[in-house]
Order: structure tokens, then C-alpha cells, then sequence
């Protein structure tokens, strides 16, 4: 049983999406969707643990060895990666209920938990998979699932949203898959491990080089890396509010996952005809995603759009820690991926809470909710707070070791623009606890607190925030463990 | 000229991919962009198949008297990703469908214009 955890953490929620459909109806398809999460979680949970203490785990897929076979390979880095993602997919999943209730109709809430069962699988599965075309398959099964989930939102714009995303994702898919044909073609394997001893052998091909800038640009169009981010706004804007809450945790940070691993582990550390300065392409390309986008959120009428271009800017942020690169840089990435994984789901679900009550998210109707909606403006505040990177948050965490490791390489001009960009998510989230609290509501007719269940959920992450912040043991050894086995695996 | 004439197929799949993205950029018409992806998609599969033959190979089928196969890895693989193109386009269909009951359009320009105008 315990060796078969790599496939159990894929296979459970895959083989749950049927059987939701299958039990149907309402509370039912949540309960059982929640539960399936949860033992994804916990699988998880199990996996890093052993992972840390014991080292690699290598799954053969149906007893078919690698390099032949497909292997599921599980690291400490896609080991803390399948925590995250089947965590926010819990924590989100917990709140579902009382969320969709209000935004989506009575029928098509079994489909929208079969949905999320075969996009958290397909996230999973790309996490754990050690195979480059199964990556291929698990994207599409995660982005075909995501566009379903989007198109699900309450307004229409969220069905040219999806659409949107749907061309994009595809365009970008399809990116990936040339660059795993053509790795396929110079080298006759898929295996990563594989690749990555023989793709050294080939560096001075052009072929190997092209391979790497398709998958690179395929992986920065999932990862809404700037100038690629322009589906993500409002994606994530007109998406269901608890499905903005889940993505914005997950699905980037998969994406920053393939990233990593191809940068790091399949491809050779540097291409003999052709030098790309790639760390300097990583720098320049986050910091103008940090503040563009950060800029962008300050004018935006709609909260959850504001914050969502907040995720690009982030993303920007742990795409800057790569560029950096060395042992710092990458765990201050690491880092930031759990961190931001944290204040997001806490931003989101708390407008997913105000949503629930009041129906929408402009800056206008939130004026007054810090009195009406104490329990969630605080959670907001909280997560915003986390977000800037405030002392005593998770966020300041990372942002910490994101500036020294940009210090400690004498980059000074980049620490700067790091602080600017910080400075920009105080005024963006300060618009938002301005209307809070120091704006009269417009109107006094009353307004309930939100469900349990969400505040539940929000006052879990909202602990989290707070809880890592102060006892930074858990994502700081572990990522710089992770970090320092990616650099020394580099050949 | 061997190689533009020895690598043809290589010569078409890029054709094809360029005419796929142009379409999928330039279209304004939601089925249209969908008709792009799907060229988009299957000069991808034309590299894949490609990469599979081998000069003087035959059908991958076990036969003492043939000792030359052609690689059926490709072939398996792209038929993964025939099924991938097949789901991306009927979802992508369905989600054209219930945009022109929405919207009552499926041109990109006239969509934009009814969102911002409300």
C-alpha cells in the first residue's frame, strides 16, 4: 500500500470525477468531492514526510521499468508541490458549498465537482509524473478541466473568459508539445532522468535549443509570466469565486513547477552554439511583470480583478528568484510559492465570502462591510498584509529571502525595484481597507456575516498566514533542501 | 534544394503551423480560431509521425524476415494527442455555442464591444 502512494495521489481523484458523477446531487458530490481532496492531501502529506527522511521515490508505472516505462518520480520538490496544490484544493473545497450555492445553478454543481476532481488530478499528475509526454497529457487534462470550471462563472463574460483561455492554454500546450517531440527526436527517450543524461550529449544541436525555447514559452504562456499574462485577469476575474480561490494557489504554481524542472533538471545548464542569458531574461521579464501589473491592479474598479493582477505581479516575483538562481534564489522561489499559495487563497476566498453575500466585488460595494462583515474584512486585511509583506506574515518570509538573495548577487538596483514593488501592493490593498473601513456604506440595509463554512476555511488560511510567518522551520528547510538538490543536480 | 526536397514533411509542418497560428491570431471569427488551433495542432502530429519512419523501415509488426522497423513510439504517442485535439475542439465548440446564445455573436470585435458597452 505505502509503496503505491506516487500513483494512489494521481489515481484517487482521477477515478473520483466518475465516481462523483456517478453518486450525484448537491451536498453529496461535495462531501465526497472534499473527501477524495482530503485523502489526496493527506497521501501527500505522507509522501513528503517519507520523501524527507528517505530520499527519492521512483514508481514504475504497471512494473515497466524506466527509462521503458513511464516512472512517477517523486522529489522533495514535487513532493512540497503536491502538498500545496491538493492542500488549496482541500481548503478551497471546504468552502465550496455554501460558494457555488449562490453562484451556480442547482444542476450543474455535480459536473462543476467532477470538474475539479480532474483538474486537481491532472495538477497532481504532472507534479508526480517523471515522464515529459505524460506532462503533456496531465496539462490538458488539468486545462481542459480548468475552462469548463471557468465557463461555470455567473456572468457571460465568463464564458469568453474561458474561451479565451481555452486558445491561449492550447496555443501554449501545443508549444510543449514541440518541444517534447523534438527533445523526443534527438534524443529517443521521454524519461526526464533519462533526458537529462543524454540531452547533454546533443547541447551543441540547434535542435536541443529549439526544444527548449518552445517548452519555455509554451510553460511562461500557462504560467502568465509577462507579456504572456494577458488571459489571466480576467480568467480568474470571471471565474466562480472559489474556483479563482483554488487556480490562484495551484495551477501557477504547477506551472512555475515544469519550469523549474525543465530548467534545472532536463535541460543542460548551457547550450554550446547559441548563449542565452537566461537569468538575465528571467530578471528583466519578472520585475516588469511585478510592476506592471502591480500598477494595473491599482487602477481596477473590481477587487478580484485588482487582486489578480496582483498574481501576476507575484508570479513576477518568483520568476525574478529563478533569474537570480544559485541555492538563495531558488529557495527564496520556493519559498514564495508556498507563501503566495497561502496569501492568495486568503485574499480570494475572502472576496469569495463577500461575493457569497453582496453578489459582487467593486470597490464601491464593499464600502462599510468592515463593520457588517467583521470575520472576513479581517481575514482580508490579514492576507493583505501577507501579501505586501508585512513582518509576522508569510509573506515578509519570502520577500526576506528574495531580497537578500538579490543583495547577496550585488544586484542593488533589482533589491529597489523589489521595494517598489512592495510599496505598490500597500496602495492597491490599502484602496480596498480604505473602503473597508473609512468609507460610510451606501446604503444600511444589513448584511449577514458569511457562511461558516467559508469562514472556516478563510480563518484557517488566515492562521496559516500567520502560523508560517512566526515558525518558518516546515518551508524554509524544506526548500532550501529542494533548492540545493536541483543546483547539485544540475550537470 | 536536397534539403528542401529530402525533408519535405518537415517543410509542410512548419507551413502548416504558421497558417494554423496566423488563423488562430487574425480571425476575429470564434470558429475560425478553432478551425487555426485544430491545423495548429496537426502539423504537430505531421513532426511527430515524421520522426517515427525510418528510411527502408516497415510496419511495426514482428516478422522474421524483416529487420528494419519504423519507430511506432510516435505514432502512439500523437494518437494521445489526436484525442487531446478532439476534447480541446469540442469544448472549445461548446463554449462557441453558448457564447452566440449569450452574445447572439461569435465575432471577437462585436463581443468586446457588447461587454464594455454594459
Amino acid at each position: 500500500m505505502l509503496s503505491h502512494l506516487p500513483i494512489l495521489q494521481v489515481i484517487l481523484p482521477l477515478l473520483g470525477a466518475p465516481a462523483c458523477l456517478i453518486l450525484g446531487r448537491g451536498k453529496i458530490a461535495w462531501l465526497f468531492a472534499l473527501l477524495v481532496s482530503a485523502l489526496s492531501f493527506c497521501i501527500a502529506a505522507m509522501l513528503l514526510h517519507t520523501v524527507y527522511h528517505q530520499g527519492v521515490i521512483s514508481y514504475a508505472l504497471g512494473g515497466w521499468q524506466a527509462p521503458w516505462g513511464i516512472e512517477y518520480r517523486i522529489d522533495l520538490l514535487n513532493a512540497w508541490l503536491l502538498l500545496i496544490v491538493s492542500g488549496s484544493s482541500t481548503v478551497a473545497l471546504l468552502a465550496a458549498q455554501s460558494s457555488i450555492n449562490v453562484e451556480i445553478a442547482p444542476e450543474k454543481q455535480t459536473i462543476f465537482f467532477v470538474a475539479w476532481l480532474l483538474c486537481l488530478a491532472g495538477l497532481l499528475g504532472i507534479l508526480a509524473t517523471g515522464d515529459a509526454f505524460n506532462v503533456f497529457v496531465f496539462l490538458e487534462v488539468s486545462s481542459l478541466s480548468t475552462y469548463t470550471l471557468i465557463s461555470l462563472g455567473p456572468h457571460r463574460q465568463s464564458l469568453w473568459a474561458a474561451f479565451r483561455y481555452l486558445i491561449m492554454g492550447t496555443i501554449g500546450a501545443t508549444f510543449i508539445l514541440i518541444g517534447i517531440g523534438l527533445m523526443y527526436i534527438m534524443t529517443g527517450t521521454l524519461n526526464m532522468q533519462d533526458l537529462a543524461q543524454r540531452l547533454p550529449l546533443a547541447s551543441d544541436s540547434s535542435t536541443v535549443f529549439t526544444a527548449y525555447a518552445f517548452i519555455l514559452v509554451g510553460i511562461s504562456l500557462k504560467l502568465a509570466l509577462f507579456p504572456l499574462h494577458l488571459w489571466l485577469p480576467n480568467a480568474y476575474n470571471h471565474a466562480p469565486s472559489i474556483v479563482t480561490t483554488f487556480l490562484a494557489a495551484s495551477a501557477t504554481k504547477v506551472a512555475l513547477y515544469l519550469l523549474i524542472r525543465f530548467t534545472y533538471t532536463v535541460f543542460p545548464s548551457h547550450f554550446s552554439q547559441i548563449d542565452i542569458p537566461l537569468e538575465e531574461i528571467f530578471i528583466v521579464l519578472g520585475i516588469t511583470g511585478v510592476l506592471s501589473a502591480s500598477v494595473a491592479a491599482i487602477y481596477q474598479a473590481d477587487v478580484k480583478r485588482a487582486i489578480a493582477y496582483s498574481s501576476v505581479a507575484q508570479i513576477g516575483y518568483m520568476v525574478v528568484g529563478l533569474g537570480i538562481g544559485g541555492v538563495l534564489g531558488l529557495q527564496a522561489t520556493l519559498l514564495h510559492v508556498f507563501n503566495h499559495a497561502l496569501m492568495k487563497a486568503t485574499l480570494f476566498m475572502a472576496l469569495a465570502a463577500i461575493a457569497c453575500r453582496i453578489g459582487v466585488t467593486t470597490l464601491t460595494s464593499m464600502q462599510g462591510l468592515g463593520r457588517k462583515m467583521p470575520w472576513t474584512s479581517f481575514g482580508f486585511v490579514v492576507g493583505g498584509l501577507s501579501l505586501i509583506g508585512v513582518p509576522l506574515t508569510a509573506g515578509f518570509i519570502s520577500k526576506w529571502y528574495l531580497v537578500s538573495a538579490a543583495a547577496l548577487s550585488g544586484r542593488w538596483g533589482l533589491v529597489v525595484l523589489i521595494m517598489v514593488g512592495s510599496l505598490l501592493a500597500i496602495v492597491y490593498i490599502w484602496r480596498v481597507v480604505e473602503a473597508l473601513y473609512f468609507k460610510p456604506a451606501a446604503d444600511s440595509t444589513p448584511i449577514k456575516e458569511a457562511p461558516l463554512a467559508m469562514l472556516l476555511a478563510l480563518w484557517l488560511l488566515v492562521f496559516a498566514n500567520v502560523y508560517f510567518g512566526i515558525d518558518t522551520r516546515l518551508p524554509v528547510s524544506i526548500s532550501a533542501e529542494a533548492a540545493t538538490a536541483l543546483q547539485e543536480g544540475r550537470p | 534544394m536536397t534539403l528542401l526536397m529530402s525533408h519535405y514533411n518537415y517543410w509542410i509542418v512548419v507551413a502548416l503551423m504558421m497558417v494554423g497560428f496566423f488563423i488562430v491570431i487574425a480571425q476575429g471569427n470564434l470558429v475560425k480560431k478553432i478551425v487555426g488551433l485544430n491545423i495548429f495542432q496537426t502539423s504537430v502530429f505531421i513532426l511527430y509521425i515524421s520522426a517515427g519512419k525510418i528510411h527502408g523501415g516497415s510496419a511495426p509488426i514482428l516478422n522474421d524476415s524483416i529487420t528494419v522497423y519504423s519507430n511506432p513510439l510516435p505514432h502512439v504517442l500523437i494518437l494521445t494527442a489526436i484525442v487531446v485535439g478532439i476534447a480541446t475542439t469540442a469544448l472549445g465548440l461548446a463554449l462557441v455555442i453558448r457564447i452566440n446564445k449569450a452574445y447572439g455573436t461569435i465575432e471577437e470585435s462585436e463581443i468586446q464591444q457588447r461587454d464594455h458597452s454594459c
